[in-house]
């Protein structure tokens, strides 16, 4: 058994965008939307210097960090290019509408 | 003489048509007007330029222009102008006789004359056919209804464009890649398209089954219709066309039909003229016909059995004629065809036989997420075949060892992976080019071969412009731009004057490309631009995104809805963002001026959200941090009460405009510069730009408003006002570059908003007034600025039109609770237990 956390529906992110989740006593999560409609979630910090990466551009299935353009791969959390560094991804599946995320809890028991 | 509509033509007509020419030269009388008839003569004159006296007959009323180019006039990627090969200048320059409207009807061969259809009457020494191909119409019942038509010509294209206007369905019949191009323009133009295709699979000739299939969904993708296996048994209609019928009874609304099923030599003339013809016109190996005096070129001409319908063979043909001509006989071999095509934005290239079949050996490579395939074929250790879709990159690679037969064998286990592992594990592209033998083709459209490149950067052509200009590579579709530029970085290595670079990794196009491109095709949303231009990536990237919001903002303002997503955090969130996530809050003060009420509203919101910090900033403006992305709506209601606005210290903007207390206090100002400051600050707050833009006035030149290191300065003196340009403090320190002096202080509003227009018009994004001043030089803006005066009129009323658009308080709205969700995190339900996902 996972618990899956009903976070909202597609709409409520910006196409190629994101928004943010607080979960008690978890770091804050970022769920983004591409512009395939394809929806992925990372804890909302670059692994360079914590960035809030929920505000960076989403171009393809990559987003560009705010503070210092390290772009990360929204699938694998990985730093593209030259950057070495990885951001831990939360599972998310769509059920028709709606998102729902794996709880943050289960990801570090897994881990 | 017989005249084939049978009009009786007096003999004084015709002898006064035959004018004996004073000319002595042998006459060359070219029959078609078309790619093959030019080419073959612009290889004659770069051969031997005054051998000939050249007549050319069309039946178009253009001159030559690019047929291959015809998809994207129609698709409204080009205009005709752009795909004008040869200029009504060119045939002036080099003494060619161009007679439009006016097709040749007839041939005396005995007699050696040409007669047009009016009438016109010429002696030939040479003749060469060149009359192309015919689109091949199928024999359906309404075949002849108006509003049935090819695509073949600029006559059809401009059908196409009128039909479009009024939106409605359209049917294209035949899915190769004339009709698929077709019904990709006339999707663009707003057409809802059906594509009905005798075969199984899209472009059969071309693309193997799985490319076929992979096309199709794309363009399915993209709305439009694909029937495949369908076989068409009417056109219906009564008067005009209104719709298909196919043989199993499906039935296909349409106000237009585009046969585009094949095309098949032009032979007609050749034929009653008592020619050999088979297929095509049958030539030898140096495009003579069955008369010593008259020779056949391109489409029309049937060599050793083969015809052919691509521009590759034409140019070889072309070669070897003008070689037959100037006494030099080469001799054609016949031509290995590969093709390499954009259909409907999407690559595709195929060579050389992909059947498949006994003894061959496939290997393929898929990329499903990014939509590539790729198929080799190999046979007793050679490439006999090769197919590509989605990346096109190693065409020249595959064709030109199909074509070269060499063994592969050993490089075999890389083969798929490209050019960069299969010529010896260099990842490096210049490797890759400079690996490509002397003939290998680098631009299809106008036939040129590395050879030819190379030539024409050691003759000095040292920039892409320049090769451009002189041998034609990259100056159509641009595909093999990237190819050129690393010709000319291996032939001139340090010396390239390399051009401005791309954009970013997902265009070929330089930003004064993109912008140009902008304006001249009205484009109004990035996705168009992304489409028209042949983004190589579905979204854009962090560089180019931001880029293209700009463009489109600048270029049409109060029109383009600007796109967030494409903002960067800052500027989306009219804040600064910080280090550790929170942001930074600059309110408005208007020449740096302040007062109580203000300055209680900004202490109020430094203790109620309890910001760690407040700062004055370098523009003489308070900066409030530490504070959270949820309450900035609530600091900015707060702000806004006081009567203070954004001060878009966040943005490439006008951030502010900097004074010193000027005549009202100081004793040695000189003038009123906080008052000019304030009007200065009201004209141009708002306003986005290439980067961030920062204005002084200083009230004397002891210059306390450091006005010199500004993009835009103002010193005043007691005669007036100088103006400053273009400079900055930052990491290059730049001091100003003086424009000029004016007397009053609305020449001063009046010089800055021109100037701060023409930077808005004209620099690149991300580029600040200092490097772009340095890249077009002061003698540039002062031309523009002060000795133009119209210009500069110009300019202004353009700057102040889009201000109209641009002064309304970001902070305002979102303090109205407008995008609140940029400000909430998501809030979720209460944790529900699924059963495990499978």
């Amino acid at each position: 058994m996972n618990d899956w956390i009903d976070i909202g529906t597609l709409s409520d992110i910006p196409l190629r965008g994101a928004r943010t989740v607080q979960i008690a006593g978890e770091k804050e999560i970022a769920v983004f939307r591409t512009g395939d409609d394809k929806v992925f979630a990372l804890v909302n910090e670059c692994p360079h210097k914590k960035g809030p990466l929920s505000q960076g551009i989403v171009h393809g299935h990559s987003v560009a960090c705010p503070l210092h353009n390290w772009n990360i791969a929204l699938a694998s959390g990985e730093a593209q290019g030259e950057d070495k560094g990885c951001t831990p991804t939360i599972a998310v599946r769509l059920e028709g509408e709606r998102i729902l995320i794996a709880h943050p809890e289960s990801l570090r028991v897994a881990a | 003489m017989e005249f084939q509509d049978g009009i009786e033509r007096s003999t004084d007509y015709e002898t006064a048509l035959i004018v004996p020419s004073a000319d002595v030269r042998e006459h060359l009388v070219v029959v078609g007007n078309g790619m093959a008839g030019c080419r073959a003569v612009e290889e004659l004159l770069a051969r031997d330029a005054g051998r000939y006296r050249v007549t050319i007959f069309g039946a178009e009323p253009h001159v030559n222009y690019n047929r291959i180019m015809l998809s994207p006039v129609l698709a409204g990627e080009k205009t005709f102008d752009q795909i004008v090969i040869n200029t009504r200048e060119w045939y002036d320059e080099n003494g060619i006789e161009l007679v439009t409207s006016d097709p040749v009807v007839t041939i005396d061969r005995p007699g050696r004359t040409v007669t047009a259809q009016s009438g016109r009457k010429v002696r030939y020494d040479r003749l060469l056919i060149a009359t192309g191909s015919d689109p091949f119409i199928i024999p359906v019942p309404g075949k002849d209804l108006p509003g049935v038509i090819s695509f073949r010509d600029m006559k059809d294209v401009d059908t196409m464009l009128e039909a479009a206007a009024d939106g409605g369905d359209a049917v294209v019949i035949g899915g190769g890649l004339l009709g698929l191009e077709a019904a990709h323009g006339l999707t663009l133009r707003g057409m809802k398209v059906t594509v009905i295709h005798l075969m199984p699979t899209l472009m059969e000739r071309q693309l193997d089954e799985a490319a076929g299939w992979l096309l199709k969904s794309a363009l399915e993708a993209r709305g439009q219709t694909i029937l495949t296996g369908a076989d068409t048994a009417e056109i219906m209609g009564e008067g005009k066309v209104e719709g298909v019928r196919l043989k199993d009874g499906r039935e296909i609304p349409a106000s237009l039909v585009v046969m585009a099923v094949g095309i098949r030599p032009s032979t007609a003339l050749a034929r009653e003229a008592g020619l050999d013809v088979g297929r095509g016109i049958k030539v030898d190996d140096h495009m003579v016909t069955s008369d010593p005096h008259v020779l056949a070129v391109g489409e029309c001409v049937e060599h050793d059995g083969n015809v052919y319908g691509l521009v590759a063979p034409l140019w070889d043909m072309c070669r070897s004629l003008a070689d037959g001509l100037t006494d030099r006989h080469s001799g054609y071999r016949g031509s290995v065809t590969s093709t390499k095509l954009k259909v409907a934005g999407l690559d595709v290239f195929s060579a050389g036989d992909f059947s498949g079949g006994e003894g061959c050996e496939d290997i393929v490579l898929r990329d499903a997420s990014r939509g590539v395939y790729k198929r080799v074929v190999v046979k007793d250790g050679k490439v006999v075949g090769a197919v590509l879709y989605g990346d096109t990159a190693d065409g020249n690679l595959y064709f030109d060892l199909l074509k070269k037969g060499e063994d592969v064998s050993e490089i075999r286990d890389l083969l798929i992976l490209g050019q960069a592992f299969a010529s010896g594990g260099s990842a490096d592209p210049l490797a890759a080019v400079a690996a490509l033998p002397d003939d290998a083709e680098i631009c299809g459209c106008n036939g040129v071969s590395k050879g030819q490149v190379a030539a024409s950067i050691a003759a000095g052509a040292c920039s892409l412009d320049a090769v451009r200009g002189t041998c034609k590579a990259s100056a159509s579709c641009g595909s093999c731009t990237g190819l050129v530029e690393s010709l000319l970085a291996l032939s001139l290595g340090e010396e390239v004057k390399s051009g401005p670079k791309t954009m970013c990794k997902c265009t070929s196009f330089t930003h004064d490309d993109v912008r140009r491109e902008i304006v001249a095709q009205h484009m109004k949303s990035i996705p168009e631009v992304m489409h028209k231009l042949h983004w190589s990536t579905p979204d854009g990237c962090s560089s180019c995104r931001p880029a293209l919001n700009y463009y489109l903002l600048c270029a049409l303002p109060g029109e383009y809805v600007d796109d967030q997503q494409s903002r960067f955090v800052n500027e989306r969130m009219h804040a600064n963002i910080q280090k550790d996530g929170t942001y930074s809050v600059v309110p408005r003060m208007w020449g740096g001026l302040t007062n109580p009420r203000e300055l209680r509203a900004i202490a109020d919101v430094v203790e109620k959200y309890d910001a760690p910090m407040v700062k004055v900033t370098g523009g003489q403006r308070l900066d409030i941090f530490g504070i959270k992305k949820e309450d900035l709506p609530a600091v900015w209601a707060d702000l806004n009460a006081a009567g203070m606005v954004s001060g878009h210290a966040y943005g490439k903007s006008l951030r502010t405009v900097k004074t010193c207390v000027g005549s009202e206090w100081c004793r040695f100002g000189t003038q009123d510069s906080t008052g000019l400051g304030v009007k200065t600050e009201r004209m141009t707050w708002g306003s986005w730009m290439p980067h961030k833009f920062k204005i002084a006035v200083s009230g004397c030149p002891r210059n306390c408003a450091e006005a010199t290191i500004k993009d835009f300065g103002v010193v005043c003196v007691d005669s007036g006002y100088e103006l400053h340009v273009g400079g900055n403090g930052g990491i290059h320190v730049r001091a100003t570059d003086f424009l000029c002096k004016v007397a009053t202080e609305q020449e001063a509003l009046d010089y800055c908003a021109a100037f701060t227009q023409l930077y808005r018009e004209e620099a690149r994004y991300l580029e600040r007034t200092a490097p772009w001043i340095e890249r077009v030089g002061v003698e540039y803006i002062r031309q523009r600025i002060v000795e133009d005066d119209t210009g500069r009129e110009e300019l202004r009323v353009r700057f102040l039109y889009s201000q109209s658009f641009s002064q309304e308080d970001p902070w305002a709205e979102r303090a109205a609770g407008h995008k609140a969700e940029l400000h909430q995190h998501l809030e979720p339900l209460a944790p529900q237990e699924l059963a495990a996902a499978e």
